[in-house]
Protein backbone atom coordinates (compact mmCIF):
# COMPACT_ATOMS: atom_id res chain seq x y z
CA UNK A 1 0.00 0.00 0.00
CA UNK A 2 3.19 2.32 -0.31
CA UNK A 3 3.22 3.67 -4.12
CA UNK A 4 -0.69 4.83 -3.20
CA UNK A 5 -0.76 7.12 -6.69
CA UNK A 6 1.37 4.92 -8.58
CA UNK A 7 -0.77 2.15 -7.52
CA UNK A 8 -4.42 4.27 -8.57
CA UNK A 9 -2.66 4.42 -11.57
CA UNK A 10 -2.32 0.90 -12.15
CA UNK A 11 -5.44 -0.30 -10.34
CA UNK A 12 -7.43 1.37 -13.26
CA UNK A 13 -5.10 -0.05 -15.85
CA UNK A 14 -5.78 -3.41 -14.11
CA UNK A 15 -9.56 -2.55 -14.25
CA UNK A 16 -9.56 -1.49 -17.93
CA UNK A 17 -7.50 -5.22 -18.88
CA UNK A 18 -10.71 -7.20 -17.12
CA UNK A 19 -12.81 -5.38 -19.73
CA UNK A 20 -10.69 -6.06 -22.21
CA UNK A 21 -10.26 -9.70 -21.16
CA UNK A 22 -12.33 -11.24 -24.13
CA UNK A 23 -13.05 -14.18 -21.95
CA UNK A 24 -15.22 -11.93 -19.55
CA UNK A 25 -17.42 -11.80 -22.58
CA UNK A 26 -18.26 -15.30 -22.90
CA UNK A 27 -20.37 -17.62 -21.97
CA UNK A 28 -22.57 -18.31 -18.67
CA UNK A 29 -20.09 -16.48 -16.65
CA UNK A 30 -19.77 -13.76 -19.37
CA UNK A 31 -20.96 -9.92 -19.03
CA UNK A 32 -24.35 -9.92 -21.51
CA UNK A 33 -25.37 -13.00 -19.98
CA UNK A 34 -25.59 -12.20 -16.51
CA UNK A 35 -26.34 -8.26 -17.37
CA UNK A 36 -29.29 -10.26 -18.84
CA UNK A 37 -30.06 -12.11 -15.56
CA UNK A 38 -29.12 -9.07 -13.98
CA UNK A 39 -32.15 -7.62 -15.58
CA UNK A 40 -34.57 -10.62 -15.67
CA UNK A 41 -34.42 -11.13 -11.88
CA UNK A 42 -34.61 -7.73 -10.89
CA UNK A 43 -38.14 -7.30 -13.79
CA UNK A 44 -38.69 -10.64 -12.36
CA UNK A 45 -39.35 -9.83 -8.54
CA UNK A 46 -40.31 -6.09 -9.31
CA UNK A 47 -43.31 -7.53 -10.93
CA UNK A 48 -43.98 -10.08 -8.67
CA UNK A 49 -44.14 -7.61 -5.39
CA UNK A 50 -45.96 -5.20 -7.83
CA UNK A 51 -48.56 -7.58 -8.42
CA UNK A 52 -49.28 -8.44 -4.37
CA UNK A 53 -47.88 -4.22 -2.98
CA UNK A 54 -49.91 -2.18 -5.22
CA UNK A 55 -53.53 -3.81 -4.89
CA UNK A 56 -53.21 -3.76 -0.94
CA UNK A 57 -51.72 0.16 -1.14
CA UNK A 58 -54.75 0.82 -3.56
CA UNK A 59 -57.22 -1.05 -1.53
CA UNK A 60 -55.81 0.18 1.62
CA UNK A 61 -55.64 4.06 0.34
CA UNK A 62 -59.21 3.64 -1.30
CA UNK A 63 -60.85 2.61 1.53
CA UNK A 64 -59.11 4.41 4.15
CA UNK A 65 -58.43 1.96 6.35
CA UNK A 66 -55.50 0.24 8.13
CA UNK A 67 -53.69 3.36 7.18
CA UNK A 68 -51.21 3.58 10.28
CA UNK A 69 -50.52 -0.26 9.69
CA UNK A 70 -49.36 0.22 5.82
CA UNK A 71 -46.83 2.93 6.96
CA UNK A 72 -45.32 1.17 10.28
CA UNK A 73 -44.70 -2.17 8.35
CA UNK A 74 -43.17 0.12 5.78
CA UNK A 75 -40.91 1.88 8.04
CA UNK A 76 -39.91 -1.68 10.11
CA UNK A 77 -39.16 -2.49 6.38
CA UNK A 78 -36.88 0.05 5.97
CA UNK A 79 -35.55 -1.05 9.02
CA UNK A 80 -34.55 -4.70 8.23
CA UNK A 81 -31.24 -5.19 6.62
CA UNK A 82 -31.51 -6.71 3.21
CA UNK A 83 -28.12 -8.60 4.15
CA UNK A 84 -30.27 -10.45 6.44
CA UNK A 85 -33.28 -10.68 4.38
CA UNK A 86 -30.82 -12.21 1.71
CA UNK A 87 -29.27 -15.02 4.25
CA UNK A 88 -32.58 -15.88 5.78
CA UNK A 89 -33.75 -17.00 2.61
CA UNK A 90 -30.93 -18.18 1.61
CA UNK A 91 -31.45 -20.44 4.95
CA UNK A 92 -35.22 -20.92 4.25
CA UNK A 93 -34.91 -22.44 0.36
CA UNK A 94 -31.11 -23.88 0.44
CA UNK A 95 -27.51 -22.54 -0.70
CA UNK A 96 -26.80 -23.32 -4.76
CA UNK A 97 -23.10 -23.44 -4.06
CA UNK A 98 -21.23 -23.40 -0.35
CA UNK A 99 -21.40 -20.73 1.97
CA UNK A 100 -17.79 -20.20 1.61
CA UNK A 101 -18.32 -18.84 -1.58
CA UNK A 102 -21.46 -16.66 -0.84
CA UNK A 103 -23.08 -18.31 -4.19
CA UNK A 104 -26.63 -17.38 -3.46
CA UNK A 105 -29.10 -19.58 -5.56
CA UNK A 106 -31.83 -17.79 -7.95
CA UNK A 107 -34.79 -19.10 -5.89
CA UNK A 108 -33.47 -17.15 -2.23
CA UNK A 109 -32.53 -14.25 -4.47
CA UNK A 110 -35.66 -13.85 -5.86
CA UNK A 111 -37.88 -14.15 -2.67
CA UNK A 112 -35.42 -11.76 -0.88
CA UNK A 113 -36.19 -9.09 -3.71
CA UNK A 114 -39.54 -9.63 -3.71
CA UNK A 115 -39.68 -9.16 0.40
CA UNK A 116 -37.67 -6.00 0.15
CA UNK A 117 -39.16 -4.78 -2.62
CA UNK A 118 -42.80 -4.74 -1.24
CA UNK A 119 -42.90 -2.40 1.63
CA UNK A 120 -42.12 0.82 -0.50
CA UNK A 121 -44.65 -0.10 -2.93
CA UNK A 122 -47.19 -0.18 -0.42
CA UNK A 123 -46.39 2.53 1.41
CA UNK A 124 -46.22 4.87 -1.79
CA UNK A 125 -49.49 3.30 -3.42
CA UNK A 126 -50.84 4.08 -0.25
CA UNK A 127 -49.76 7.48 0.35
CA UNK A 128 -50.61 8.36 -3.16
CA UNK A 129 -54.19 7.19 -2.96
CA UNK A 130 -54.33 9.40 0.02
CA UNK A 131 -52.77 12.55 -1.56
CA UNK A 132 -55.61 12.61 -3.87
CA UNK A 133 -58.03 15.60 -2.97
CA UNK A 134 -60.78 14.69 -1.19
CA UNK A 135 -63.03 17.53 -2.66
CA UNK A 136 -62.08 16.06 -6.16
CA UNK A 137 -62.96 12.49 -5.01
CA UNK A 138 -66.71 14.16 -4.38
CA UNK A 139 -66.46 16.20 -7.72
CA UNK A 140 -66.07 12.83 -9.02
CA UNK A 141 -68.84 11.51 -6.96
CA UNK A 142 -70.97 14.41 -7.36
CA UNK A 143 -71.10 13.87 -11.32
CA UNK A 144 -72.32 10.66 -11.16
CA UNK A 145 -69.13 8.38 -11.09
CA UNK A 146 -69.17 4.86 -9.67
CA UNK A 147 -66.75 3.73 -6.92
CA UNK A 148 -65.06 1.67 -9.93
CA UNK A 149 -64.98 4.55 -11.90
CA UNK A 150 -63.44 7.10 -9.03
CA UNK A 151 -60.95 4.53 -8.72
CA UNK A 152 -59.87 4.22 -11.93
CA UNK A 153 -60.11 6.93 -13.75
CA UNK A 154 -59.76 9.60 -10.80
CA UNK A 155 -57.72 8.22 -7.62
CA UNK A 156 -55.11 6.27 -9.85
CA UNK A 157 -54.06 8.40 -12.42
CA UNK A 158 -53.14 11.47 -10.12
CA UNK A 159 -52.01 8.49 -7.77
CA UNK A 160 -49.53 6.89 -10.36
CA UNK A 161 -46.52 9.55 -9.34
CA UNK A 162 -46.02 8.01 -5.98
CA UNK A 163 -47.04 4.35 -7.33
CA UNK A 164 -44.24 5.04 -9.62
CA UNK A 165 -41.82 5.91 -7.47
CA UNK A 166 -42.51 3.25 -4.98
CA UNK A 167 -41.57 1.10 -8.08
CA UNK A 168 -38.74 2.85 -9.15
CA UNK A 169 -36.73 2.82 -5.19
CA UNK A 170 -37.37 -0.89 -5.55
CA UNK A 171 -35.98 -1.49 -8.69
CA UNK A 172 -32.66 -0.20 -7.74
CA UNK A 173 -31.77 -3.12 -5.45
CA UNK A 174 -29.04 -5.60 -6.86
CA UNK A 175 -27.89 -8.75 -5.82
CA UNK A 176 -27.18 -11.55 -8.29
CA UNK A 177 -26.14 -11.31 -12.01
CA UNK A 178 -23.94 -8.82 -12.13
CA UNK A 179 -23.42 -8.97 -8.44
CA UNK A 180 -21.67 -12.13 -8.67
CA UNK A 181 -18.58 -10.24 -9.88
CA UNK A 182 -18.74 -8.36 -6.93
CA UNK A 183 -18.97 -11.01 -4.49
CA UNK A 184 -16.33 -13.15 -6.46
CA UNK A 185 -14.33 -10.52 -6.29
CA UNK A 186 -14.45 -10.27 -2.62
CA UNK A 187 -14.15 -14.43 -2.48
CA UNK A 188 -11.01 -14.54 -4.43
CA UNK A 189 -9.63 -11.28 -3.74
CA UNK A 190 -9.66 -10.18 -7.08
CA UNK A 191 -9.96 -6.31 -6.45
CA UNK A 192 -10.06 -5.43 -10.34
CA UNK A 193 -13.01 -7.37 -11.12
CA UNK A 194 -14.64 -6.43 -7.64
CA UNK A 195 -14.25 -2.94 -8.81
CA UNK A 196 -15.44 -3.63 -12.38
CA UNK A 197 -18.66 -6.02 -11.10
CA UNK A 198 -19.24 -2.15 -9.22
CA UNK A 199 -19.15 -0.17 -11.83
CA UNK A 200 -21.36 -2.23 -14.38
CA UNK A 201 -24.49 -2.79 -10.90
CA UNK A 202 -23.83 0.92 -10.21
CA UNK A 203 -24.77 2.13 -14.04
CA UNK A 204 -27.09 -0.36 -15.03
CA UNK A 205 -29.03 0.72 -11.76
CA UNK A 206 -28.54 4.41 -12.63
CA UNK A 207 -30.05 3.42 -16.25
CA UNK A 208 -32.59 1.71 -14.94
CA UNK A 209 -33.42 4.73 -12.64
CA UNK A 210 -33.32 7.13 -15.04
CA UNK A 211 -35.61 5.34 -17.78
CA UNK A 212 -38.26 4.55 -14.43
CA UNK A 213 -38.23 8.46 -14.22
CA UNK A 214 -39.55 8.37 -17.78
CA UNK A 215 -42.07 6.22 -17.39
CA UNK A 216 -43.18 8.21 -14.26
CA UNK A 217 -43.22 11.55 -16.04
CA UNK A 218 -44.91 10.38 -18.91
CA UNK A 219 -47.76 8.41 -16.42
CA UNK A 220 -48.48 11.73 -14.65
CA UNK A 221 -51.62 13.05 -16.12
CA UNK A 222 -50.84 16.09 -18.00
CA UNK A 223 -52.40 18.82 -15.78
CA UNK A 224 -50.64 17.62 -12.49
CA UNK A 225 -46.91 17.93 -14.30
CA UNK A 226 -44.48 20.29 -12.57
CA UNK A 227 -44.71 23.22 -15.14
CA UNK A 228 -41.21 25.66 -15.25
CA UNK A 229 -42.65 28.21 -12.82
CA UNK A 230 -43.82 26.23 -10.08
CA UNK A 231 -41.42 25.26 -7.41
CA UNK A 232 -42.00 22.24 -6.79
CA UNK A 233 -39.99 18.79 -6.95
CA UNK A 234 -41.42 15.97 -7.71
CA UNK A 235 -40.66 13.36 -6.01
CA UNK A 236 -37.51 11.90 -6.84
CA UNK A 237 -36.65 8.49 -6.25
CA UNK A 238 -38.55 7.25 -2.99
CA UNK A 239 -41.42 8.41 -1.03
CA UNK A 240 -38.93 10.88 1.04
CA UNK A 241 -41.02 13.76 1.17
CA UNK A 242 -44.41 11.81 1.67
CA UNK A 243 -42.36 10.03 4.31
CA UNK A 244 -41.66 13.40 5.66
CA UNK A 245 -44.98 13.80 6.25
CA UNK A 246 -45.89 10.28 7.28
CA UNK A 247 -43.15 10.78 9.81
CA UNK B 1 -39.23 -24.92 6.58
CA UNK B 2 -36.76 -27.79 5.24
CA UNK B 3 -33.04 -27.97 6.66
CA UNK B 4 -31.96 -29.51 2.93
CA UNK B 5 -28.84 -27.75 3.07
CA UNK B 6 -27.19 -29.45 6.58
CA UNK B 7 -26.28 -33.10 6.05
CA UNK B 8 -25.66 -35.29 8.63
CA UNK B 9 -25.66 -32.33 11.28
CA UNK B 10 -27.53 -31.50 14.79
CA UNK B 11 -30.81 -30.40 13.59
CA UNK B 12 -29.70 -26.55 13.40
CA UNK B 13 -32.52 -24.73 15.98
CA UNK B 14 -33.52 -21.22 14.96
CA UNK B 15 -32.01 -19.59 18.71
CA UNK B 16 -29.72 -21.54 20.51
CA UNK B 17 -30.05 -20.04 23.63
CA UNK B 18 -26.91 -21.82 25.16
CA UNK B 19 -24.79 -19.51 22.33
CA UNK B 20 -26.44 -16.25 23.37
CA UNK B 21 -25.40 -16.94 27.24
CA UNK B 22 -21.70 -17.83 26.46
CA UNK B 23 -21.42 -15.03 23.39
CA UNK B 24 -22.84 -12.42 25.42
CA UNK B 25 -19.72 -10.09 25.12
CA UNK B 26 -19.34 -10.69 21.06
CA UNK B 27 -22.97 -9.81 20.88
CA UNK B 28 -22.40 -6.31 22.90
CA UNK B 29 -19.46 -5.56 21.03
CA UNK B 30 -21.31 -5.84 17.87
CA UNK B 31 -24.31 -3.68 19.24
CA UNK B 32 -21.82 -1.17 20.22
CA UNK B 33 -19.90 -1.05 16.85
CA UNK B 34 -23.43 -1.10 15.39
CA UNK B 35 -24.87 2.53 16.84
CA UNK B 36 -21.39 3.89 16.61
CA UNK B 37 -21.10 3.27 12.96
CA UNK B 38 -24.59 4.45 12.29
CA UNK B 39 -24.08 8.06 14.78
CA UNK B 40 -20.98 8.72 12.99
CA UNK B 41 -22.50 7.98 9.67
CA UNK B 42 -25.44 10.44 10.85
CA UNK B 43 -24.02 13.13 12.26
CA UNK B 44 -21.52 13.53 9.67
CA UNK B 45 -24.27 13.09 7.11
CA UNK B 46 -26.17 16.11 8.77
CA UNK B 47 -22.95 18.37 9.16
CA UNK B 48 -22.69 17.86 5.21
CA UNK B 49 -26.14 17.85 4.62
CA UNK B 50 -27.05 21.27 6.87
CA UNK B 51 -24.77 23.63 4.20
CA UNK B 52 -25.78 21.86 1.39
CA UNK B 53 -29.26 21.88 2.04
CA UNK B 54 -29.32 26.02 2.71
CA UNK B 55 -27.49 26.12 -0.63
CA UNK B 56 -30.18 24.17 -2.74
CA UNK B 57 -32.39 25.82 -1.04
CA UNK B 58 -31.38 29.42 -1.28
CA UNK B 59 -29.76 29.04 -4.67
CA UNK B 60 -31.36 27.62 -7.71
CA UNK B 61 -28.50 27.28 -9.82
CA UNK B 62 -27.13 24.68 -7.27
CA UNK B 63 -30.48 22.81 -6.26
CA UNK B 64 -30.26 20.96 -9.79
CA UNK B 65 -26.53 19.69 -9.38
CA UNK B 66 -27.06 18.96 -5.61
CA UNK B 67 -29.99 17.09 -6.26
CA UNK B 68 -28.61 14.50 -8.78
CA UNK B 69 -25.86 13.84 -7.36
CA UNK B 70 -27.14 12.72 -3.50
CA UNK B 71 -29.41 10.98 -5.86
CA UNK B 72 -26.96 9.37 -7.85
CA UNK B 73 -25.34 8.23 -4.70
CA UNK B 74 -28.59 7.15 -3.52
CA UNK B 75 -28.99 4.93 -6.14
CA UNK B 76 -25.85 3.00 -6.37
CA UNK B 77 -26.71 -0.20 -4.69
CA UNK B 78 -25.13 -0.36 -1.45
CA UNK B 79 -22.89 -3.53 -2.32
CA UNK B 80 -21.76 -1.63 -5.50
CA UNK B 81 -20.72 1.75 -3.83
CA UNK B 82 -18.60 -0.34 -1.29
CA UNK B 83 -16.99 -2.50 -3.67
CA UNK B 84 -16.17 0.85 -5.55
CA UNK B 85 -14.80 2.59 -2.39
CA UNK B 86 -12.77 -0.60 -1.81
CA UNK B 87 -9.76 -0.47 -3.71
CA UNK B 88 -8.92 3.14 -2.82
CA UNK B 89 -9.72 2.72 1.18
CA UNK B 90 -9.39 -0.83 1.90
CA UNK B 91 -10.71 -2.59 4.62
CA UNK B 92 -11.08 -0.11 6.79
CA UNK B 93 -13.82 2.21 8.62
CA UNK B 94 -12.95 5.09 6.23
CA UNK B 95 -14.94 2.73 3.32
CA UNK B 96 -17.61 1.73 5.69
CA UNK B 97 -18.41 5.41 6.53
CA UNK B 98 -17.86 6.83 3.20
CA UNK B 99 -20.71 4.68 1.63
CA UNK B 100 -22.94 5.15 5.07
CA UNK B 101 -22.35 9.12 4.66
CA UNK B 102 -23.75 9.01 1.10
CA UNK B 103 -26.45 7.33 1.88
CA UNK B 104 -28.03 9.64 4.27
CA UNK B 105 -27.02 13.16 2.14
CA UNK B 106 -30.49 12.31 -0.12
CA UNK B 107 -33.15 11.82 2.85
CA UNK B 108 -31.32 14.72 4.78
CA UNK B 109 -30.52 17.31 2.19
CA UNK B 110 -34.55 16.45 0.52
CA UNK B 111 -36.13 16.53 3.62
CA UNK B 112 -34.17 19.87 4.44
CA UNK B 113 -35.21 21.90 1.51
CA UNK B 114 -38.50 20.48 1.89
CA UNK B 115 -38.67 21.87 5.84
CA UNK B 116 -37.60 25.39 4.63
CA UNK B 117 -39.82 25.45 1.38
CA UNK B 118 -42.58 25.22 3.79
CA UNK B 119 -41.82 27.90 5.96
CA UNK B 120 -44.95 30.99 4.53
CA UNK B 121 -43.59 33.80 2.91
CA UNK B 122 -45.86 36.04 5.77
CA UNK B 123 -43.37 34.49 8.66
CA UNK B 124 -40.15 35.43 6.85
CA UNK B 125 -41.82 39.12 6.09
CA UNK B 126 -42.95 39.16 9.78
CA UNK B 127 -39.81 38.52 10.70
CA UNK B 128 -37.82 40.63 8.69
CA UNK B 129 -40.27 43.59 9.31
CA UNK B 130 -39.71 42.61 13.17
CA UNK B 131 -36.21 44.09 12.02
CA UNK B 132 -34.29 39.93 12.32
CA UNK B 133 -31.33 40.15 9.98
CA UNK B 134 -30.72 37.07 8.01
CA UNK B 135 -28.75 34.60 10.24
CA UNK B 136 -31.23 35.32 13.04
CA UNK B 137 -33.94 35.03 10.89
CA UNK B 138 -32.68 31.58 9.37
CA UNK B 139 -31.40 30.45 13.07
CA UNK B 140 -34.27 31.81 14.92
CA UNK B 141 -37.46 31.42 12.52
CA UNK B 142 -36.47 29.59 9.32
CA UNK B 143 -34.69 26.37 10.99
CA UNK B 144 -37.03 25.74 13.81
CA UNK B 145 -40.25 25.80 11.59
CA UNK B 146 -38.59 23.38 9.46
CA UNK B 147 -37.64 21.09 12.34
CA UNK B 148 -40.10 18.71 12.02
CA UNK B 149 -39.36 17.86 8.80
CA UNK B 150 -35.64 18.01 9.01
CA UNK B 151 -35.66 15.10 11.98
CA UNK B 152 -38.13 13.25 10.03
CA UNK B 153 -35.46 13.11 7.68
CA UNK B 154 -32.99 12.32 10.36
CA UNK B 155 -35.24 9.18 11.55
CA UNK B 156 -35.38 8.03 7.56
CA UNK B 157 -32.00 8.55 7.92
CA UNK B 158 -31.02 6.96 10.73
CA UNK B 159 -33.40 3.72 10.31
CA UNK B 160 -31.95 3.48 6.82
CA UNK B 161 -28.42 3.57 8.06
CA UNK B 162 -28.96 1.50 10.98
CA UNK B 163 -29.64 -1.07 8.15
CA UNK B 164 -27.19 -0.51 5.65
CA UNK B 165 -24.44 -0.90 8.41
CA UNK B 166 -24.65 -4.65 8.21
CA UNK B 167 -23.76 -4.69 4.40
CA UNK B 168 -20.37 -3.44 5.62
CA UNK B 169 -19.92 -6.96 7.47
CA UNK B 170 -18.35 -8.08 4.21
CA UNK B 171 -15.51 -5.21 4.47
CA UNK B 172 -14.38 -6.20 7.97
CA UNK B 173 -16.49 -3.90 9.52
CA UNK B 174 -20.34 -3.97 10.06
CA UNK B 175 -21.64 -4.24 13.75
CA UNK B 176 -24.31 -6.47 14.29
CA UNK B 177 -24.04 -7.20 10.48
CA UNK B 178 -21.25 -9.90 11.68
CA UNK B 179 -23.19 -11.87 13.63
CA UNK B 180 -25.17 -12.32 10.56
CA UNK B 181 -22.41 -12.71 8.35
CA UNK B 182 -20.84 -14.94 11.11
CA UNK B 183 -24.20 -17.42 10.83
CA UNK B 184 -24.11 -17.35 7.31
CA UNK B 185 -20.26 -18.40 7.15
CA UNK B 186 -20.57 -20.98 9.44
CA UNK B 187 -24.52 -22.35 8.63
CA UNK B 188 -25.49 -21.78 12.35
CA UNK B 189 -28.58 -19.89 12.30
CA UNK B 190 -28.40 -18.59 16.01
CA UNK B 191 -26.13 -15.48 14.95
CA UNK B 192 -28.10 -14.67 12.13
CA UNK B 193 -31.71 -14.58 14.04
CA UNK B 194 -29.85 -12.19 16.97
CA UNK B 195 -28.12 -10.01 14.80
CA UNK B 196 -31.35 -9.52 12.75
CA UNK B 197 -33.45 -9.08 15.50
CA UNK B 198 -31.35 -6.64 17.46
CA UNK B 199 -31.03 -4.98 14.29
CA UNK B 200 -34.86 -4.26 13.84
CA UNK B 201 -35.10 -3.56 17.55
CA UNK B 202 -32.19 -1.05 17.41
CA UNK B 203 -34.26 0.84 14.35
CA UNK B 204 -37.57 0.59 15.55
CA UNK B 205 -35.99 2.37 18.90
CA UNK B 206 -33.66 4.97 17.40
CA UNK B 207 -36.79 5.86 15.57
CA UNK B 208 -39.53 6.04 18.60
CA UNK B 209 -36.64 7.84 20.26
CA UNK B 210 -36.19 10.27 18.18
CA UNK B 211 -39.97 11.18 17.61
CA UNK B 212 -39.95 11.27 21.21
CA UNK B 213 -37.26 14.55 20.68
CA UNK B 214 -39.13 15.79 17.79
CA UNK B 215 -42.44 16.07 20.23
CA UNK B 216 -40.77 17.48 22.86
CA UNK B 217 -38.38 20.71 20.75
CA UNK B 218 -41.42 21.40 18.86
CA UNK B 219 -44.48 22.02 20.71
CA UNK B 220 -46.30 23.76 18.52
CA UNK B 221 -46.23 20.83 16.11
CA UNK B 222 -47.81 18.66 18.51
CA UNK B 223 -51.49 19.34 17.52
CA UNK B 224 -51.77 19.23 14.06
CA UNK B 225 -50.22 16.97 11.77
CA UNK B 226 -46.83 17.43 10.15
CA UNK B 227 -47.42 19.52 6.26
Amino acid sequence: MGEKSGGAMSFFGQVIQWFQNPAHWQGDAGIPHRTFEHLLMSGASVLTAALIALPIGIAVGHYGRGGIIAINVSNVGRAIPSFAVLVLAAKLFGFVSGPKVLGFGAVPAFVALVALAIPPMVTNSYIGMREVDRDVREAAHGMGMRERAVLFRVELPIAMPFIMAGIRTSAVVAWGGLGRFILDGFGLQDYPMLFAGAVMVAVLSLIVEFSLAGVQRLSTPAGLRPSKTTQKEEPLGSSLDTAAVAA
Amino acid sequence: MLATGVVGAVEDPWIRWSWISGHADIIVAALVQHIQLTLIAVLVGLAIAVPLGLVAWRSRLFRGPIFSLTGILYTIPSLALFSLLLPFTGLTIWTAEIGLVGYTLLILVRNIVVGLNAVPDEVREAARGMGFRPLAELARVDLPLAFPAIIAGVRIATVTTIGLVTVTALIGEGGLGSLIYDGLLRDFKTPLVVGTVLCVALAVMSDLGLAGLQRVVTPWARSRAVP
